[in-house]
């Protein structure tokens, strides 16, 4: 290995405050390129597991690496760096700012970054043509389909070239026509070589991806990459 | 798209990115975002703001706009008006000038021109001879120098002033108060005065600098002295001198007029009321300040109470950004500019208002419009300043708060 895996996770566990383990000392990393599936049944920490390797969370124990930084020394400013430039996130909600045209929406994806206003237009414009919604860049989200609504949010996270892109149940609010083109967009992001884990609780859609991690009450039930032997550096 | 490329080598951490600062625009901008995706809450909260402010602006510009008018009475009335009145002796009896008081105090070097008044004493005015002679209605007769009018600058809003034909005979001029509490309308028409009709030759404007002839009934003094039992004496001397030398002159006056005893004499000088008023604030420009204040402590409780709310209800907004990369501190400055931007449109509102109310005032009360420029920064400043404190609190809470927390929470 000479490189740097994106996102190392040694032996986290999540314990919130009422006593509820939500991760049992996980370990697992990704790499550069890779698009993997995070799979498990409702509850079973997946979406914990996304906040830890978003920085958005801390782990009650364990170590969440990122491109070789250990999150636990970053103080609050540099972790708000890293998420700026590192991470990018997609949820099943969206969370796009109902007053503000798609391309707005995107552009608020740099606004941390330190770009100036003029490139996070140009960017923002792109990043949604590059999601298919050349076309509706100056529509808002209540005149955006679902699925519309998805590729802007999934632009949004791609928009600062980030290192991975963290999709929790991206398609859970969707049908399943648009659900499998957000998909197959996905899978087009990866095959030009953007990192992506998506977090769901479709086996199906888990099936499709190159790798899958099935969580189950916290603990890695199985994890394809480990499965070949090759295991670890 | 592409990763950007983490660092080659066996295990070497890529360098950290490197913490981007707002720029303040992008701040402001982020914070009308926050302002306009709530209109009528944003409306309602600067309202109580925009209250206080006008309310503040208004009674300034309204006392501002007062004094103008004030100050330019003073310039146009002149301040180099002098009255001599006879005043008490020492037993308390009504002291007497000289017959030709204003032709003396006429001859002292720097006075331009001089007049006077005699008080017709016992004598009344009354509407009718059927009207009780006891009942002066505060109108006081007296005898006039026929330069009375143009040393008070004085105007005749109808009529004519008395001239050497009609001082002698029963004419006379009212005062424009007299003219009014004797329901007096137009020259021609005859009142009873003494025990004769007098015909009304003319009435007069308000006199600022001279309020005693307001309440007057003016005749001539020949007319006085014939019919009315004058003994021909004036009671006040008017004098104008140069406005360098109205301290000098009033050093003299007394001395002039009364020789003997200098001391009966009081002089004063009528503009003083004027500038008095000029310096003095209306206990009505505190009440209504006061009121102000209270409306803009209220509208700051109002625009706290709309942040403490909108940093609940944006719960997963403060996530989301904090996802997107925010840090504590770029929440925290994004709500106090919210609030700061908030009550700051509360109190531009608050300051148009309050203008086109002090100038609605001004204009309808024949005064000059004034922009009182101290409380609009007043009025702005103070409106700032209320947001930075009602954000402080909700700000910090946003700044607080767990992304996760806010992510799932919504
Ligand atoms: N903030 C929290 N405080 C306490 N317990 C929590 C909190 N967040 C999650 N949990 C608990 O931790 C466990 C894992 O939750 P998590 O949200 O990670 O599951 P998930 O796999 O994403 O489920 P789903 O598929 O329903 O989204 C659950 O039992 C949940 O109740
Ligand atoms: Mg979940």
């Amino acid at each position: 290995m000479t490189r740097v895996p994106v996102i190392e996770l040694e032996n986290v566990s999540r314990i919130y405050p009422g006593g509820v383990t939500a991760l049992r000392s996980v370990s697992m990393r990704i790499e550069a390129g890779e698009l993997l599936a995070v799979v498990g049944p409702s509850g079973s920490g997946k979406s914990t597991m996304l906040q830890m390797m978003g920085t958005l969370d801390r782990p009650s124990s364990g170590v969440v690496r990122l491109l070789g930084h250990d999150v636990a020394e970053l103080d609050d400013r540099q972790l708000s760096a890293v998420r700026a430039n590192w991470i990018g996130f997609v949820f099943q909600q969206f969370f796009l700012t109902a007053h503000h045209t798609a391309a707005e929406n995107v552009a608020t994806g740099l606004l941390y970054g330190g770009v100036s206003p003029a490139q996070r237009k140009e960017r923002a414009v792109a990043a949604l043509r590059r999601v298919g919604l050349g076309h509706r860049v100056d529509h808002r989200p209540a005149e955006l389909s679902g699925g519309e609504r998805q590729r802007v949010a999934i632009a949004r996270a791609l928009v600062g070239r980030p290192a991975i892109v963290l999709a929790d149940e991206p398609t859970g609010a969707l049908d399943s026509r648009s659900g499998s083109g957000v998909v197959e967009l996905l899978r087009e992001l990866n095959a030009e070589g953007t990192t992506i884990a998506v977090i769901t609780h479709d086996t199906t859609l888990a099936a499709s991806l190159p790798r899958q991690v099935a969580i189950l009450d916290g603990a890695v039930q199985r994890d394809t990459a480990a499965e070949p032997g090759e295991v670890g550096p | 798209m592409s990763v950007s490329a983490p660092a080659p080598g066996r295990a070497m951490p890529a360098p950290l990115p490197k913490p981007a600062r707002l720029n303040p625009w992008d701040l402001v901008r982020a914070g009308v975002s926050g302002v306009v995706g709530r209109p009528v809450r944003a409306v309602l909260s600067a309202l109580g703001i925009a209250i206080g402010v006008a309310a503040m602006v208004a009674v300034l510009g309204i006392s501002a706009a007062s004094q103008a008018q004030i100050a330019g009475q003073l310039e146009q009335l002149g301040t180099n008006l002098l009255r001599v009145t006879a005043g008490k002796t020492f037993f308390g009896d009504q002291s007497k000038l000289p017959e030709n008081a204003d032709e003396m105090v006429r001859r002292i070097g720097p006075v331009r021109q001089a007049s006077a008044t005699g008080a017709v004493p016992d004598t009344t005015v009354r509407r009718s001879n059927k009207v009780d002679p006891r009942e002066t209605g505060g109108i006081s007769v007296n005898a006039a120098r026929l330069n009375l009018l143009e040393l008070l600058g004085a105007k005749v809003r109808s009529g004519t002033w008395l001239n050497e034909a009609t001082a002698r005979y029963p004419s006379v001029v009212l005062g424009s108060l007299a003219a009014e509490r004797l329901g007096i309308t137009a020259p021609g028409q005859q009142v009873y005065l003494g025990n004769q009709w007098f015909t009304v030759a003319g009435i007069l404007d308000e006199v600022p600098l001279a309020p005693e002839i307001d309440r007057s009934a003016l005749v001539g003094w020949q007319v006085a002295k014939e019919q009315l039992g004058f003994d021909g004496h004036p009671t006040t001397v008017y004098e104008r001198s140069s406005d360098e030398s109205v301290e000098v002159v009033r050093d003299v006056l007394a001395q002039t007029v009364n020789p003997q005893s200098p001391n009966e004499v009081e002089v004063s000088r009528p503009s003083d009321a004027l500038a008095a008023q000029l310096a003095a604030k209306s206990t009505f420009t505190g009440l209504f300040l006061g009121l102000g204040a209270v409306a803009l402590l209220v509208g700051g409780v109002g625009v706290a109470n709309t942040m403490v709310v909108s940093v609940l209800e944006r719960r997963s907004e403060i996530g989301l950004r904090r996802a997107l990369g925010a840090g504590r501190g770029q929440i925290r400055k994004q709500f106090r500019t919210e609030a700061v931007l908030l009550s700051g449109a509360g109190g531009v509102a608050g300051v148009l208002l309050g203008l086109g109310i002090s100038a609605a005032y001004a204009v309808s009360s024949g005064w000059p419009v004034v922009v009182p420029i101290t409380a609009i920064g007043a009025g702005v400043g103070a409106s700032v300043l209320i947001g930075t404190l009602a954000g402080w609190f909700p700000a910090g809470r946003a700044a607080r708060m767990s992304p996760t927390a806010a992510l799932t929470g919504g």
